[in-house]
């Protein structure tokens, strides 16, 4: 029998389902490749024992009506797990256990999943490359010194290289999608308010949102349906009522409209992006939808916007770590307030006190209505941009990266080339929509790129629909040398 | 008879100075559980028994507003007579403190829950309307206890999340007697809605109070101070009267007044400077992101409406009519709920004006030496009305109530217990008077002689006399009736 853990996780259910591989048989193949994922370096916290534990468990009694039967789940460590160290890949945090469990991990457990370990990412989910971690950077199976993406480079990477067979990330502007583009795998950005936030170390409350990474779409639609759902411990949460992506999913996606917003075109995007862009287009065309030239005009604040929102929000969401209650204190100091600076200066790390710094500055009175209130204004003005769009199409293609995977510390130091590369995925998280990242072909490196669907609040049906007839098309193979193995 | 009342105003070397003040009363709201999480809010708990997870603001927590705060808001909106706002947010205050978990505190700052609306205050002199700004609602921080230990500082979160709603008065003030009288009208107002309880040991009640002065006849409002988190109106009254003689002081002498924080010490009864406007927090206001506004619903304000309790000053109006009171009888007799709903259950089952008369006089009397509120008086209303009723009927006399009265405010017995086991019932049986009044005119025959040449005043010593006579027990109306027909 070929290796279970190249098998995607729709076709690990069916098996499972059908008997024909035990639940611990299956844990204990993810366990092996974990093992060996010190070069990769995707694992926070390794959940071996207990995963197996887990799994003897199901095998004792299954129980095969759920969605995701005895599946062990390595998950991005932003969601709080209990009993189980959270560290949000900070020092802040290093030596935090819940006493309790996110809504979203439970979800998932309540569908028959265990947890199989806490996956690196970015500090407190701020940065696209995973070196912003305090427990060290992940690398990308695709190549030895490439950066897996951010801020769930953790997730993506332990995907691709087989060391879980699904896993969650979060997604405040582009940290799921941008290390699916990265890694060649699967990644959806439901609409803000699907899943609930409840339990995930907040970064910035108005836009983080769960969701999937997977291998493949259909996997995508299972893994959804497990998560959402209403929250009433999330006031944010949208109280409707669940529904089957997977049953529901569908490659036929004839007369659907799919706009091209031309402002997508930016100054130095390669021609390898622009090629598998013209090439989506005409695979869904082939498919029978119609192709759409539209305008997003206020495409280009929208960076600028994000880079004033979510920094604003986090210097406030990051104002409770403080060494009073949980969490790492520093020794030093002889009073509160030097007590609160040395905590605050040796818990966090550069990326996550810029974002502090500036989100202090622009909420600052003097400031405030220069920079948040007016951010706050272009917010509305772009989510109104996919408004209109949306009157006229069922959904926005573009790509989801205006660059393949980069070096490790390529740009580590410039921080302002670093949030470029989430200009295609921000405008999403500020209009709240849903979009899918799935992969869409190589460049010359044999990198991943990868491709954006953007649908209208609530229409994750729609897109994964339309991923999922492109994708068969697509038919994206990757193989991989297993360096770090070696 | 009426009462002399003058302007208060600050005598100043150079000019008379009136004093503006404004208020910021912080009220807790009733409730059992906290703002935004379902903790209990119990005072005298425990440090840290009544705190959840999102109380001490752990990793990944969300706040979901408690709708019944909400409604309580706007209960007491619609008592101070307030537009109650459709549509208001919640933002965050930001600032770091050792009791503050979340490292910001959750409150309405550019659109509060309710908007401007107006209470009327009876003064000795009349009464005046005083403006309400705005109401909110935010959360309450923990409390940090500096003097348990010599070097670290203790931390209690049992009220870090409680519902208070913040009362902003407009600049109407203008004395330590308005504002004495301002809070306790406030206070009743909450408390006949059930929506605080005013206790001001307990914390429930507290307020930052503005004070400025301005020449008298300006019109252009002077510096302000803010003196914070002031306890009780004896307190609030000393630190306006101090800090309103300083403001003079600092301007007569030529100086400006800084605007600033300050606090009062309760001790040394002064206010001092905490910090400047210069060094003022920026609290980096912004609408919080975990919550969304808050909509109301009309019918929801309607309702509220539909079902408030009758309030004091409705209430005052009916007493007025109904018991044929003074306004200032009145005005007394309704500022509690537990005082008004006393004289309601005496007056019910006993006559008015003795009613009136006795909870005013001997009840007030003594309920002041005791230091207890009428809800732990042990006269109850029951009894109250039993020994009014005694005295309508004439088992005992007004002079032998206050005799009973004494006695059942000490022991809380029923005043016909008292009656009969001291044997302090009167003496109504004409003949049985008749033979007394008898004895005293046959001893007293020189007397009777003088009177009867014209020495009025006589009568009450033969009055007297049976009294002595009779220990004090002969009814006297009675007895006036029955000495006039034989000193015809």
């Amino acid at each position: 029998m070929s290796d279970i853990t190249e098998k995607n996780l729709t076709e690990i259910v069916k098996l499972i389902k059908n008997k024909e591989i035990k639940s611990e048989e299956l844990t204990k193949s993810f366990i092996k490749n974990i093992n060996k994922d010190k070069k990769l370096n995707c694992f926070i916290t390794k959940c071996s024992e207990d995963a197996l534990n887990n799994a003897k468990r199901f095998d004792k009694s299954p129980k095969l009506d759920t969605l995701l039967p005895g599946i062990p789940i390595a998950v991005k460590d932003l969601f709080c797990t209990e009993d189980v160290r959270t560290t949000a890949g900070s020092k802040m945090l290093e030596n935090f256990v819940p006493r309790y469990e996110s809504t979203i991990t439970n979800n998932l457990w309540n569908e028959g999943a265990f947890l199989l370990g806490k996956l690196n990412c970015d500090e407190y989910a701020m940065g696209s490359s995973n070196e912003t971690s305090y427990f060290g950077s992940v690398k990308n199976p695709i190549a030895e010194n490439t950066v897996p993406g951010g801020s769930s480079g953790g997730s993506a990477s332990a995907l691709t290289a087989n060391l879980t067979p699904t896993t969650i990330g979060t997604d405040t502007g582009g940290s799921i999608r941008q290390p699916a583009s990265f890694t060649g795998t699967v990644g959806l950005k439901p609409t803000y308010g699907l899943c609930s936030r409840w339990g995930i170390v907040a970064f910035a409350s108005s836009l983080d949102q769960a969701g999937p990474m997977t291998k493949t779409v259909e996997d995508c639609a299972l893994m959804l349906e497990a998560m959402a759902g209403f929250d009433k411990k999330d006031s944010t949460s949208i109280n409707k009522k669940k529904e089957n992506y997977s049953k529901n999913l569908t490659d036929n996606i004839k007369g659907l409209k799919i706009g091209i917003p031309k402002e997508y075109r930016v100054d130095g995007m390669s021609k390898e992006i622009d090629k598998i862009w013209e090439n989506g287009k005409k695979i869904l065309k082939d498919s029978g939808a119609e192709i759409v030239d539209i305008t997003l005009p206020n495409t280009k604040y929208a960076l600028p916007t994000y880079y004033i929102v979510a920094p604003a929000e986090a210097s406030s969401n990051l104002a409770r770590y403080d060494g009073v209650k949980y969490g790492f204190r520093s020794a030093k100091g002889n009073n509160l307030i030097e007590m609160y600076e040395n905590t605050r200066s040796e818990g966090f790390g550069d990326e996550v006190k810029r974002r502090i710094l500036i989100g202090t500055y622009v909420l600052s009175s003097g400031y405030y209505d220069a920079y948040y209130l007016k951010a706050q204004k272009v917010r509305q003005m772009i989510k109104n941009d996919f408004d209109q769009s949306f009157k006229k199409v069922d959904a926005i293609l573009t790509p989801s990266t205006p660059t393949s995977a980069f070096k490790i510390g390529e740009k580590k130091d410039d921080p302002i080339s670093m949030y470029l590369n989430d200009i295609f995925t921000v405008p999403v998280n500020l209009a709240g929509i849903p979009a899918i990242s799935i992969p869409a072909g190589v460049d010359m490196n044999n990198y991943p790129l990868g491709l954006q669907l953007i649908g209208k609040p609530l229409n994750e049906q729609k897109i994964l629909n339309i991923a999922y007839a492109a994708e068969k098309k697509i038919n994206f193979k990757q193989s991989l040398n297993r360096w770090w193995e070696k | 008879m009426s009462k002399e009342t003058r302007k208060y105003l600050i005598e100043g070397e150079k000019a008379k100075w009136e004093v503006v003040i404004g208020l910021e009363v912080h009220a807790q709201v009733t409730s059992n559980s906290k703002l935004f999480s379902g903790s209990s809010t119990k005072f005298g708990a425990e440090p840290n028994t009544q705190v959840s997870l999102v109380d001490s603001a752990f990793p990944g927590m969300l706040p979901v507003i408690n709708e019944f705060c909400v409604q309580q808001a706007i209960k007491t909106g619609l008592g101070l007579n307030a537009k109650i706002n459709p549509y208001s947010v919640f933002d965050r205050k930001n600032y770091f403190y050792a009791d503050l978990p979340q490292g910001y505190q959750i409150s309405q700052y550019k659109n509060p829950i309710v908007g401007e609306g107006e209470i009327t205050l009876d003064l000795p002199n009349g009464s005046k309307k005083i403006g309400i700004e705005r109401l909110h609602l935010e959360q309450d921080a923990g409390k940090s206890i500096h003097d348990l230990d010599p070097s670290n500082t203790f931390v209690d979160l049992n009220r870090s999340g409680v519902a208070l709603m913040e009362i902003v008065s407009k600049p109407d003030l203008r004395s330590p007697d308005e504002v004495n009288a301002y809070v306790k009208k406030l206070r009743s107002i909450m408390r006949y809605l059930g929506t605080c309880d005013g206790n001001m040991q307990e914390g429930s009640l507290r307020a930052d109070v503005n004070v400025s002065v301005r020449k008298e006849g300006d019109n252009k409002l002077g510096t302000r101070c803010e003196i914070k988190n002031v306890n009780s109106i004896k307190f609030m009254q000393a630190a306006i009267a101090y800090e309103a003689r300083r403001q003079v002081e600092v301007l007569e002498s030529g100086k400006k007044i800084n605007q600033e924080t300050r606090l009062f010490d309760t001790k040394k009864n002064e206010t001092r400077s905490m910090r400047s406007k210069e060094d003022a927090h920026d609290y980096r206001y912004f609408p919080d992101p975990d919550l969304l506004p808050l909509n109301l619903d009309k019918s929801l304000i309607e309702k509220i409406k539909k079902d408030l309790p009758e309030l004091p000053d409705q209430k005052k109006e009916r007493f007025i009519k109904q018991y044929s009171l003074t306004p200032y009888e009145a005005n007394i007799l309704v500022s509690e709920k537990e005082i008004s709903n006393y004289f309601e259950k005496v007056v019910k089952n006993s006559d008015k004006k003795l009613a009136k008369n006795w909870i005013m006089g001997d009840l007030f009397a003594s309920l002041n030496e005791k230091n207890i509120s009428i809800s732990e008086s042990p006269v109850t209303s029951n009894k109250m009305a039993q020994l009014i009723n005694s005295i309508n009927s004439g088992i005992i006399s007004g002079r032998t109530a206050k005799e009973v009265f004494e006695i059942m405010q000490e022991t809380g017995d029923e005043p016909k217990k008292i009656i009969e086991s001291k044997g302090l019932q009167q003496k109504s049986d004409p003949k049985e008077l008749e033979r007394i009044i008898d004895k005293v005119l046959s001893e007293n025959k020189d007397k009777v002689t003088q009177y009867k040449s014209g020495k009025d005043k006589l009568f009450g010593f033969f009055v007297g006399q049976v009294m002595k006579i009779s220990d004090g027990k002969a009814n006297p109306q009675l007895v006036n009736e029955i000495l006039k027909k034989k000193l015809k």
